[in-house]
């Protein structure tokens, strides 16, 4: 049997562990050294998957109990893409925390290998419940590494942080027993296998339990009503932190696809698309908030994070658009805004610790010592993530704006990204020219440098960007099968089986 | 015993909501420890109540699914866990804000309440 798909979660988790023990808790630079090596070592590792994914979907069953008793992890290409923005965001994250929030404590690098390995199991689980442990996993990481560092801004929205998460695990319990108690299984292929199978007085209970985990994913995802923690969350946090949750919305807009596109998608009987209706008005209406939000910002953090509630609505428009068909440019518009946000959050540091106490506030202060780059890298990424031309922004929503051909649909769909783009351009470029020209006489904090790690780190961010505006073409492709591996997982357990079948029979003819 | 079942999910549950709706941190986890029993014995019902009936093959005659008592476990070891970083992380708030609000200073408010008050 293949073991690569385990090693997304055993090696974090195992070098985690080791680094709190004596001889690695004692060296900083050790630390530093080993987790980079992890996160390139998982870089690897994912680009196989990634490519093996491609040819076929790979199931793992653990300990080799079967599914669908056993638990599985399954790498089709959805969750592949999503392993790749999330090992390329966690090294940048990883090495731009050097020499910053890595002197803080000898609790930092474990914390951050143990938010990968909660993220990756995240994406690799085939199970529901499987799913819930992950999300804790990524959860308890996750509010250690926002109040990491301490401060009474962060003690005060990571309570509020933990409180929320807390009770969406209740209500995720409660929606997994309620699915429990009518199909009888947790492993989302044999759910999808046996949701169309159900009785008439399970199907309300099966209803209720899922649109529970509608609610459940809308938390995790900063969907319309319950985004309130994430501009507060993500403002208090320190840059490396929060450039790597710049992919924790997206595990929620990952499950709900999972969820919603795969058990309850269109073969699901009477059950097919329950979510469609609620999602409709709370995306659009999300987009619509965010995008006053970003214009209410203070700081460019605050307007990065508003930036992120817009690309969560974005991202659900695409997957009730044409009942699901265009969700392929949703996934292409997924990488792309989760590399921008997070160079966003890491050059909102960089502009942050620069301008002294104004940090990255949106008032007259005293100008950026490099301001060519910092500059530059801003100018590009907010171009990015206002979606103009010639970046991979304006190709994911011309894709998506194209994609709502029925008149009904554009109506609503086109003012609502149209003007969003237009706010985020006015208030990038207020921002921007706040930041570079309309500068005080002072003269520049001669303190802080900037460190070539740093500065990499939002590089190949960038330069990911680039990459992806390169090879739309290839990755839309990708995309187009991830659409199809997510709305066929039905035939996971019929072909693992098969696989199993012949593996036993070739085992006992040898 | 499905109602009294039902009924002692139903009161912990809405007591817990209760309490999570509360302005001080030391309700909020009572309310949330509350609201993770009644969540797990949820779970517990998940698998239909049983009595006189073991989660193994052979030993009574009815079976127990043995699946959400397994689940159960998980959810209270992961709910107790998350309980202790709550409780830790509520004392911090306590001493970094010197009350124990959810939202930090409700001694700012206080004090412009009284200052109104003196004013007219």
């Amino acid at each position: 049997m293949n073991h690569l798909p385990i090693l997304p979660i055993l090696l974090p988790s195992l070098t985690g562990t080791l680094m709190l023990l004596p001889p690695l808790s004692k060296s900083l630079k050790a630390r530093r050294w080993i987790t980079c090596t992890v996160l390139i070592m998982l870089m690897v590792i994912v680009a196989v998957l990634f490519l093996s994914a491609h040819r076929q979907t790979i199931t793992y069953a653990l300990g080799g109990w079967q599914p669908p008793f056993g638990i599985v992890l399954v790498v089709d290409r959805f969750s592949a893409l999503l392993l790749a923005v999330t090992a390329i965001l966690a090294f940048c994250a990883g090495i731009y925390s050097a020499d910053q929030e890595d002197r803080q404590s000898s609790l930092f690098h474990p914390l951050l290998l143990f938010q990968v390995m909660g993220i990756n199991g995240a994406f690799l689980t085939g199970d529901l419940f499987n799913l819930f442990v992950f999300f804790e996993m990524l959860l308890i990481a996750s509010y250690a590494l926002l109040i990491h560092g301490g401060g009474s801004e962060k003690t005060k929205a990571g309570f509020h942080y933990v409180t929320l998460n807390l009770i969406g695990s209740a209500l995720f319990l409660v929606a997994l027993g309620t699915l429990y108690g009518t199909m009888g299984t947790l492993n989302m292929a044999d759910m999808s296998a046996k949701v169309g199978f159900l009785l008439p007085e399970d199907q309300v209970l099966a209803k209720t339990g899922g649109l529970l985990l509608l609610l459940v994913f809308s938390l995790k995802s900063a969907l319309l009503p319950l985004h309130f923690w994430l501009p507060k969350t993500y403002a208090a946090a320190s840059a490396s932190v929060v450039a790597l949750f710049a992919v924790m919305t997206k595990v929620g807009v990952y499950s709900i696809c999972r969820v919603f596109g795969g058990i309850f998608g269109s073969n699901a009987g009477a059950l097919a698309n329950i979510a469609t209706p609620w999602i409709w008005p709370l995306a659009i209406a999300t987009v619509a908030l965010g995008s006053i939000g970003i214009f209410a910002a203070t700081s460019l953090r605050l307007l990065t994070a508003n930036m992120v509630i817009v690309s969560v609505g974005t991202l659900l428009i695409t997957f009730v658009i044409e009942g699901g068909q265009s969700l392929l440019f949703g996934f292409y518009y997924l990488l792309h805004s989760t590399v921008v946000t997070g160079a966003l959050f890491l050059i909102a540091d960089q502009i942050g610790k620069q301008r002294g106490a104004a940090m990255d506030r949106f008032v007259t202060a005293r100008p950026v010592t490099r301001a060519t780059l910092l500059g530059g890298v801003f100018l590009i990424a907010s171009i990015a993530a206002v979606g103009l031309p010639p970046l991979s922004g304006f190709i994911g929503k011309v894709l998506i704006l194209h994609s709502a051909s029925r008149f009904a649909e554009q109506v609503w769909v086109w003012p609502a990204l149209l003007a969003s783009s237009l706010m985020a351009m006015i208030a990038f470029s207020r921002a921007g020219s706040r930041f570079f020209w309309n500068v005080s006489a002072q003269k520049p904090v001669s303190g802080p440098k900037m460190r070539f790690a740093q500065i990499a780190a939002i590089f190949i961010l960038l330069s990911t960007v680039a990459l992806m505006t390169v090879f739309a073409d290839a990755i839309l492709a990708y995309s187009q099968g991830a659409v199809g591996d997510l709305r066929q997982n039905a035939t996971i357990i019929e072909r693992h089986h098969e696989t199993d079948r012949g593996h036993v029979h070739g085992v006992q003819e040898s | 015993m499905e109602l009294v079942f039902a009924l002692c999910v139903g009161v912990t549950t809405s007591c817990g909501v209760y309490l999570c709706l509360r302005g001080t941190t030391f309700t909020v986890v009572i309310g949330i420890t509350l609201l993770s029993y009644a969540v797990n014995l949820f779970l517990f019902a998940s698998g239909r109540l049983h009595l006189n009936a073991a989660p193994i093959l052979g030993i009574s005659q009815h079976i127990a699914d043995p699946l959400p008592q397994a689940l159960v476990l998980t959810a209270i070891v992961i709910g107790f866990g998350m309980t202790a970083f709550l409780v830790v992380l509520a004392m911090r708030t306590h001493a970094d804000w010197g009350s124990d609000h959810v939202d930090g200073k409700p001694k700012a408010i206080e004090e412009v309440i009284q200052q109104e008050n003196r004013q007219p």
